[in-house]
């Protein structure tokens, strides 16, 4: 218990200060799950929302894998995300090993499925809704993903947050791929990690409590500037 | 000058699902102008035939043709179904929804779409979402949503359902004011009095096919059948 209460005056002393350290890893935090949930909603949504329209041979099969990977090992992707970007992989021309980009890719792969699973459920339900009307107007393909987009794009604010919600709490995978290496892929889980095993517990409590706000905020951010939970909306 | 689509045909028209024949064979002959009223019990193939004629449903068998190809008659088609669906977007946009699918600006559509809500009596909810809407104002809207790429045919399915009778009056004014300006319409509906008021022709289905067919004042008034006599008289026609 005291830990905790210490957890928290230190998590508040390095906030109201500014503590360097700390914002550059909180930004850096910010800067990677906020890049691998941008592309990852890039690719899953409208994946998700094409699964919901299209029908196609072992269309179930598909669905059922894609439900599948949302479970995702963080640890296995990782270790095949260095094993690709070691310099004995197939892309470690690319040099990206113990980058920033390298836990973005990791971390896409991970939340890709999950976003595009929720997206998919909530696409579905809407299709039910707006199929023999969207025929009807003679829509194209194209047309209806993009129908389906817009009107759905409360219930899919909230499959991409759940994405950000899984990259920002991410550690197994980003540490195999970015090392933890101070100032340069140092994030908020991994440091965490590293202040635990170093037995820093009020630290690494702070930096706990700090990246706990930090995922609330920005949920509340998008939520505010995407007006959901407003009267007679969406 | 826009093409033609009508008439449209339907030679031999099969719907069967499971093995089970929901409609026809039927063959009929739409002209160009006029309301046909389509009437019959409850699982008489009124929806299906005319999600039929309207390219919704999958034909097992025969053929429906328009007077143009059926792709080219399609934008030139409506249809008002009996639960109208609700975009989640205000009652303008979606009304100018269609619009915006063949490339009209978004002002442009608005503007169009203002004048319809107006003339549909939906002026004053235009800035609503529109699933908070009434049943007879969604309706309505789905009326205007219909009409606002002017059809030359508009496919009903008993669009006045579960509505009361003012909302009934206001979309049967509707029908009167598209009918006379030359939009072909095809309606089911339960109602003997709605038909009365609003057919030029009545098409009875009973059991999947075409039972009996005839202007309105012959249907209503020397019915040909037992079965149009029986359902006329209200009694139960299964």
């Amino acid at each position: 218990m005291n830990d905790i209460l210490q957890g928290l005056a230190e998590a508040a002393r390095l906030t109201v200060t500014l503590d360097a350290t700390l914002v550059d890893i909180t930004l850096r935090s910010l800067q990677v799950s906020l890049t691998a949930t941008v592309i990852a909603a890039a690719i899953g949504l409208p994946f998700g929302a094409l699964l919901a329209i299209n029908r196609f041979p072992r269309r179930r099969l598909v669905i059922a894998i894609l439900n599948a990977l949302m479970g995702l090992p963080p640890v296995v992707v990782g270790l095949l995300v260095y094993i690709m970007l070691s310099r004995a992989g197939p892309l470690g021309v690319l040099g990206l090993l113990f980058t920033p980009t390298a836990m973005i890719i990791a971390q896409v792969i991970i939340i890709t499925p999950l976003i595009a699973s929720i997206a998919h459920q909530a696409m579905r339900d809407l299709w039910a809704d707006y199929h023999d009307l969207l025929i009807s107007l003679h829509t194209t393909k194209r047309q209806r993903i993009r129908a389906l987009l817009w009107d759905g794009r409360r219930a899919l604010l909230t499959a991409a947050l759940a994405g950000f919600g899984r990259a920002i709490g991410e550690v197994g995978a980003i540490m195999i791929v970015g090392g933890n290496i101070d100032n340069v892929t140092r994030v908020l889980t991994t440091a965490i990690a590293l202040e635990t095993g170093k037995g820093d517990f009020g630290l690494a409590l702070a930096l706990g409590f700090v990246l706990i706000a930090l995922a609330i905020l920005v949920n509340l951010v998008m939520h505010v500037l995407s007006r959901t939970e407003r009267d007679s909306r969406w | 000058m826009v093409t033609p689509i009508l008439p449209l045909k339907l030679d031999a028209v099969e719907v069967t699902r499971r093995g089970k024949r929901l409609l026809g064979p039927i063959s009929l002959t739409l002209q160009g102008d006029g309301l046909t009223i389509l009437m019959g019990p409850n699982g008489s193939g009124k929806t299906t035939l005319l999600r039929s004629m309207h390219g919704l449903e999958r034909i097992s068998a025969g053929r429906v043709t328009w007077q143009c190809d059926a792709v080219a008659a399609r934008p030139h088609q409506s249809f008002v179904f009996q639960t109208p669906t609700m975009m989640r977007r205000s009652v303008l946009d979606s009304i100018a929804y269609p619009l915006r699918l063949i490339g009209r600006g978004k002002a442009e559509a608005r503007k169009a779409a203002a004048g319809w809500a107006e003339r549909v009596g939906l002026s004053a909810v235009m800035e609503r979402p529109a699933h908070v809407l009434s049943g007879g104002e969604k309706q309505k809207l789905a009326l205007a949503r219909a009409l606002i790429r002017d059809p030359q045919i508009l496919f009903l399915d008993e669009p006045c359902a579960n509505l009361d009778g003012h909302a009934i009056r206001e979309i049967e004014a509707i029908l009167h004011d598209i009918r006379a300006a030359g939009t072909r319409i095809v309606m089911s509906t339960h109602d003997i009095g709605q038909a009365r008021r609003l057919a030029d022709d009545v098409l009875f289905l009973y059991r999947g096919q075409k039972h009996e067919t005839a202007p309105r004042d012959n249907f209503f008034n020397a019915p040909e059948t037992d079965e149009v006599r029986a359902f006329l008289k209200g009694d139960l026609v299964v």
